[in-house]
């Protein structure tokens, strides 16, 4: 039993950090904004150089093969930038499902690259339109289309990084890849996006008391108020507490049990919880400033917003966790059991 | 990381298992606060556990304890509760003051004091608050004056848990002329000494769980001051540490509340609000975050790192997680949320105690709005 992380993945994750926090910054999304843009090529590429996009992908497929946890640190840096690139559906969740199906496609080769996937619980596919190709489902089984090959419907979202669309298509057009692990996609969608969670949640905390150390109400800092002081330290109890459950949840996840899945399903609700609850702080604590385009914390809510409902809702997530109190024993000894024991 | 158990740590969990079934009293014991007989059959099991040397499984070998890391302590108390042993009444001493012992005391404290905590035989309350210096622990007026090699102590104590039936208590005492945080030291005294009077207040409950203790020219051996003079303060905040951080409530205890509650929920769901099931859900994912924050926390300390204050984050989520539980509880249990354990319709589960015992989680070891200033300001940076 180690719960902790080791150096090399401490490092890795700090790689992450330094990237982004040079290549995203406020003004950068600003920039992308005014320009209607959603991908930064220069910074895709150096997302791509740093080996980011490269971290889940086996190594007969060109890939580090390295694991969720590693992806999911970096997942967690994406978040505290609120990265408008699909780092987490394309290298964290597409990418390794092509890798898997078809291990020499040519695409898996080609950096400039990322593949939108059209998960059945998702109505939506985000940024189909950059992608270069689209993973797509029916009856269990993945088909490959490039845009072109498709119908795409635009359904603008609130988040102006997260470009939506319908996808209409049919199976002539698009390339078989065979029966997919439609399920491993999910989880891994969900857990890189609780990773992204609590670095959203971190970044409206941090945005947050920065401001608060600043504004003088009063004759004081608002930071040194306490009902100040205890909407930002709510937010990072939140924050805490989804931690371990994130980082247990990447580590379990190739068990693909009952209580892997609900463990999944409890990281996705709970990071996204905090990163709502730190947003909403964040914006109260900013007051009418944080109502403001000009203040950045509206980004992180609307980010939170959208992953809370992609990659099913709380109320699906919520049957997964019931499933597996309901159907597997319950108790102190259980916290790291598994299905085949106990079958 | 590995979050799967060594052939070791099963081979420990299976002799824990097999230790308590062994032992472990058939019928619950009377609760500890409730009465003299019920505080006595506490103190017993006590010596039972340190019969099978299970006093403090983490405490080294020559004061006591087994010499086994954080890892084994969750599974030993994670094994304790599944068994429903019986509360430990000597949890001041040996999850509070036991581990602060540990790193401030001499040889010499260690040894008077740490194996008969490990026994029951000496049984701890803890003196931190008085009438003026509640959240404001600062603000302690109690007095020590050294003459010779003893203490005199003075002062009024309030809110001390266990104090009525405890044999020692230790608390923050002032050199007088000092101010504030500077000028505080931590001495124990034994609850019968001439001088100690102890009036015991009753809990909203009706235990009388925790005490007034007046101190009027009580004198104690020097030895009993745990660091130096003046270091009270100090010494205080790393027990508050360890209480709020780690070992005050093992996350078993909430595991085992989820597990029953899942049970009601079962057994009432026909007739129950539907809307319920989420909270029962929520009751476990709280209880399951809890224990991996303890397991992340445990792992964290074993590699070297140390408890800071994000401990107070712990103190917050553990006391409202209970609230939340035990009310689910009630709510499924309707119009008969109310009833006693003496009622003969009353569920076998006494949820309406739970209840009352969670809503003092948020209150004791430190507020939780002082836990919150705590985070805001030592883990976020805010300015005070």
């Amino acid at each position: 039993m180690d719960f902790t992380l080791n150096d090399e993945q401490m490092m890795f994750a700090e790689t992450a950090r330094t990237l982004f926090s040079d290549s995203c910054t406020p003004d950068h999304w600003r920039k992308m904004m005014e320009q209607g843009v959603v991908r930064d090529d220069a910074r895709w590429a150096s997302i791509v150089e740093t080996g980011l996009t490269l971290v889940l992908l086996p190594e007969d497929a060109g890939g580090i093969g390295l694991s969720e946890t590693d992806f999911a640190l970096i997942a967690q840096e994406a978040g505290y930038v609120a990265l408008p690139e699909p780092l987490v559906e394309s290298a964290g969740v597409a990418m390794p499902m092509l890798a898997a199906l078809a291990p020499g496609h040519d695409l898996l080769g080609d950096p400039a690259a990322t593949i939108a996937i059209a998960h059945p619980l998702n109505p939506f596919v985000a940024n189909a339109d950059s992608a270069a190709a689209i993973l797509l489902e029916k009856d269990g089984e993945a088909y490959l289309a490039t845009p072109d090959q498709v119908t795409l419907t635009a359904q603008p979202s609130i988040d102006p990084f997260r470009r939506l669309f319908k996808v209409e298509w049919s199976p002539e057009n698009a390339a078989p890849l065979g029966k997919a692990d439609w399920d491993l996609a999910l989880d891994r969608a969900c857990v890189f996006n609780a990773a992204m969670g609590l670095g959203l949640a971190q970044r409206a905390v941090d945005m947050a008391v920065d401001y608060a150390k600043e504004r003088q109400q009063f004759g004081k800092p608002i930071g040194s108020y306490q009902a100040v002081k205890h909407h930002l330290a709510s937010a990072q109890v939140a924050i805490e507490f989804a931690k371990p459950v994130v980082a247990a949840a990447a580590a379990e996840i190739g068990a693909r049990d009952v209580q892997a899945r609900a463990r999944v399903s409890h990281a996705k609700l709970i990071a996204l919880e905090a990163a709502d609850k730190a947003a909403r702080a964040s914006i109260q604590v900013h007051g009418a400033m944080g109502y403001s385009w000009e203040v950045d914390v509206h980004l992180f809510l609307k980010r939170t917003l959208a992953l809370t409902q992609a990659w099913g809702t709380p109320a699906y997530h919520r049957a997964r966790i019931a499933a597996r109190i309901f159907t597997q024993p319950m108790g102190p000894d259980q916290t790291f059991a598994r299905e085949a024991q106990n079958a | 990381m590995d979050l799967t158990y060594t052939p070791e740590q099963q081979a420990f969990r299976a002799e824990v298992r097999a230790w308590l079934e062994a032992h472990v009293p058939g019928e619950p014991l009377e609760h500890f606060d409730a009465t003299r007989e019920g505080f006595e059959a506490h103190r017993a099991w006590e010596k039972t556990l340190k019969s099978g040397d299970w006093g403090m499984v983490t405490w080294p070998k020559e004061y006591g304890g087994r010499g086994l890391d954080l890892i084994q302590w969750l599974i030993f108390e994670e094994e304790y509760y599944r068994a429903g042993a019986p509360g430990r009444v000597n949890q001041n001493g040996i999850f509070l003051l036991g581990p602060t012992l540990i790193e401030f005391g001499t040889h010499e404290q260690k040894q008077r004091f740490l194996p008969k905590m490990a026994s029951g035989e000496e049984i701890w309350a803890q003196a931190w608050s008085e009438p003026m210096a509640g959240s404001d622990l600062a603000g302690v007026r109690s007095t020590c004056v050294l003459e010779g090699d003893e203490y005199v102590l003075n002062g009024h104590k309030i809110w001390s848990s266990r104090a009525v039936f405890a044999d020692w208590a230790f608390g923050l005492f002032r050199t007088p002329g000092t101010e504030r945080h500077k000028g505080l030291s931590l001495i124990f005294f034994p609850l019968d000494a001439p001088g100690v009077t102890v009036n015991p207040i009753k809990k909203i409950n009706g235990h009388v769980g925790f005490a007034e203790i007046f101190l009027e020219n009580v004198r104690v051996p020097a030895f009993n001051r745990l660091g130096d003079e003046g270091q009270g303060w100090h010494i205080c905040m790393a027990t508050a540490g360890f209480e709020r951080g780690l070992m005050l409530r093992s996350p078993a205890r909430y595991q085992v509340a989820a597990r029953k509650l899942a049970e009601l929920w079962e057994a009432h769901k026909e007739s129950a609000d539907p809307s319920l099931e989420a909270d029962v859900v929520r009751a476990h994912m709280n209880a399951d975050a809890y224990a991996l924050n303890i397991y992340q926390t445990a792992s964290r300390l074993i590699a070297g790192a140390k408890i800071g204050p994000e401990a107070s984050t712990n103190k917050i989520f553990w006391s409202e997680l209970d609230i939340h539980l035990t009310q689910t509880a009630l709510s499924i249990l309707g119009p008969t949320a109310e009833l006693t354990h003496e009622a003969p319709d009353a569920c076998p589960v006494d949820w309406i105690d739970d209840y009352i015992f969670a809503l003092a989680g948020p209150i004791y070891a430190g507020s939780n709005e002082i836990q919150r200033n705590i985070i805001a300001e030592r883990m976020l940076g805010l300015p005070r």
